[in-house]
């Protein structure tokens, strides 16, 4: 698994470590991650469903943020579980941007073992950064 | 250590304070409410994070610290800061994402005897009724400009629909309604998000829960009769919960604003960007005011729903009208929020606008704010505790303004929800508290383990300071024997 949870992070929250070889697998491992905290099994999701996204930010930690918010949207806004394809994190302007396609389906109870609903991608210990040959990002949710 | 923590003074019996000279930029000292042991369990982050709260432009009197405080994004959990409207900022971080996250307690004229037999089908239908979890939606189905109607009166709205009684807005803080609420400040990303979920009850801490409160655990039997407490093992009902997904957009929404403003148009430089904030008194500032007041309106329109259920669910499982059942509301208050009040500091009375995060408003006798029938007794304060270990009952205290009239909110966490999970486990939890008498139904097992007792601070110290310190009086404890969790 290209993420972990942190059991000495934040008491009332959660806090998440996630790696990939570049910023694309980051960001999807990333999504993973979240979207696993709201549903015990990402295989019970099936691809009902596509949202093409973009978000854009200065810094990369923001963009990473902006990106996680839009499953934390969906999540409340068409009551969806989504997991993220064809993630694509590129330079724009001064800044950053990040494309992907949104894939999943409508949370079903009695087929989705739901978990923790997250309510916020925090900026608390935020970080995206490179380490050695790779990628890691920390990221802190309010549930 | 931290070194905040190295500097502490005792200050009185349950109150410390760390110098403002302890830290460059400290405007303040912290001042912290709690008894020794839970002084010294408390995170290392908590005096970390309140010394920062010190540097806050316009801050006043202290950066406070409750008896159940523990790690937040920036503000600690169980932050009060009260800042000069004039000259200081407002701050997201000081509120928390789930604005207007507060308690309802609600008692019954049912005993433990009548409610016993029928625990498990009172359980079970508040389950169904009450949504809660992942993705869950109420039954109240609102247009756009509905919703809009809801965020500028709140619980008003509800009873305005028949969804509940003048008495239930009479003894909810700010009468259900902040003033001052203008929908056009709040995104259309956070009315979406929002508008299916007015009552529902959410998931993490929430909780709804049916109490009984013993004779043993009565501590002032004339307060408690003033509150509606006037039986031997009577049942109440207590529920946790807040403005939702709402909320929290608002939140996230002007988070990014403020990190944004602050210092390009603003110059202000804080020691830590989760307090992100502006000038109370600029653009941004007002506009985050008002968004704030249509979240903390979405929460009490949100509980008020859920009572308006939880008066069906007692009715038809009773077969009485909830009348005759004697659901009454005894009050409900908010511990995320910031509010413009009056307070004296320096024996000089002040408008100050009060971030509580984790935190209850605790006013006195005599208050204005306190609704008419607690102006003898104080209002009433309410701290929810784990579903193991029971909640308490308190009222607010003419001592209490060292804190700016604030009191505890809950136990406090100890362990991080990870680690629970892989301590505990939800199903056995379950059970082993069913045989202690406890009836619980959870959305989710992982969610039920994080909420296991022992994640949490003792809520018997924590209210045993609270009291020593002068914050509150304690009424009664309330043990749970139903628990319903997201």
């Amino acid at each position: 698994m290209a993420y972990e949870y942190l059991a000495d992070g934040v008491t009332s929250d959660v806090s998440f470590r996630a790696r990939a070889p570049d910023l694309d697998g980051l960001f999807a491992a990333a999504a993973d991650a979240t979207t696993n905290l709201m549903v015990r099994s990402l295989d019970s999701i099936a691809p009902a469903v596509s949202i093409p996204i973009t978000v854009r930010a200065e810094a990369l930690d923001l963009l990473l943020l902006r990106f996680l918010e839009e499953l934390v949207f969906y999540k409340d806004a068409q009551c969806l579980l989504l997991r993220a394809a064809n993630v694509r994190v590129e330079r724009d302007g001064a800044g950053h941007r990040a494309s992907a396609t949104l894939v999943g389906e409508t949370i079903d109870p009695a087929k989705h073992e739901l978990a923790a609903d997250v309510k916020a991608v925090t900026l608390h210990g935020l970080a995206v950064r490179p380490v050695g040959a790779e990628w890691q990002a920390e990221v802190t949710v309010d549930v | 250590m931290d070194s905040a923590l190295a500097s502490i003074q005792r200050v009185a019996d349950a109150v410390w304070e760390v110098p403002s000279t302890t830290r460059p930029g400290m405007r303040v000292p912290v001042r912290i409410f709690a008894t020794e042991p839970l002084l010294r369990d408390m995170d290392d982050a908590v005096f970390a994070q309140a010394a920062n709260v010190a540097t806050l432009p316009g801050i006043v009197g202290a950066s406070c610290v409750m008896p159940d405080a523990h790690w937040g994004y920036g503000f600690p959990i169980g932050g009060v800061a009260a800042i000069d409207p004039a000259t200081g900022v407002i701050s997201p971080g000081g509120i928390g994402f789930d604005i207007n996250c507060g308690m309802r307690l609600v008692v019954t004229d049912l005993t433990l005897e009548e409610v016993q037999p029928r625990l498990h089908e009172l359980v079970d239908t508040l389950f169904r009724r009450v949504p809660a979890g992942v993705g869950s939606s109420g039954f109240l189905k609102l247009s756009d400009d509905e919703f809009r109607e809801v965020l500028v009166e709140g619980a008003r709205w509800c009873v305005r629909r028949g969804y509940g009684t003048a008495e239930d807005l009479a003894r909810t803080e700010e009468s259900g309604c902040f003033a001052g609420a203008d929908p056009s400040t709040v995104s259309v990303r956070a009315i979406t998000r929002g508008q299916n979920q007015i009552g529902t009850l959410g998931s993490g801490n929430h909780y709804l829960e049916i109490q009984v409160v013993r004779p043993e655990h009565v501590a002032d039997a004339a307060l408690a009769a003033r509150f509606g407490i006037t039986r031997p093992n009577q049942i109440a009902v207590m529920f946790h919960c807040g403005s939702r997904g709402f909320g929290h957009q608002v939140a996230s929404d002007y988070v990014q604003l403020f990190l944004h403003v602050m210092t390009t148009k603003y110059g202000l430089t804080i020691v830590d960007r989760e307090l992100a904030c502006a000038p109370f008194r600029s653009p941004e500032g007002q506009r985050y005011f008002a968004a704030m007041r249509c979240a903390a309106n979405m929460s009490f329109a949100n509980r008020q729903m859920i009572l308006h259920r939880i008066r069906e669910v007692f009715s038809d499982v009773f077969a009485r009208d909830p009348a005759a059942l004697g659901l009454r509301q005894v009050y409900d208050v908010a511990h995320n929020t910031a509010k413009l009040e009056t307070h004296v500091v320096d024996a000089v009375e002040r408008e100050l606008l009060v971030h509580r995060k984790g935190a209850t408003r605790a006013f006195g006798p005599g208050m204005a704010g306190v609704p008419r029938e607690y102006q003898e007794t104080g209002q009433p304060v309410i701290i929810g505790g784990s579903m193991e270990t029971g909640s308490y009952l308190l009222t607010g205290v003419a001592s209490g303004a060292m804190g700016f009239y604030s009191s505890a909110h809950g136990s406090g966490r100890t362990m991080s929800r990870t680690k629970a999970k892989r301590q505990f486990h939800g199903r056995e939890l379950q059970r082993t508290l069913e045989t202690r008498g406890i009836y619980i139904r959870s959305v989710s097992y992982a969610g039920l383990a994080e909420e296991a007792g022992a994640a949490y601070k003792d809520i018997d110290a924590v209210v045993d300071a609270t009291e020593r310190a002068g914050l509150s009086r304690r009424v009664a404890r309330l043990v749970p024997i139903g628990n319903i969790k997201g």
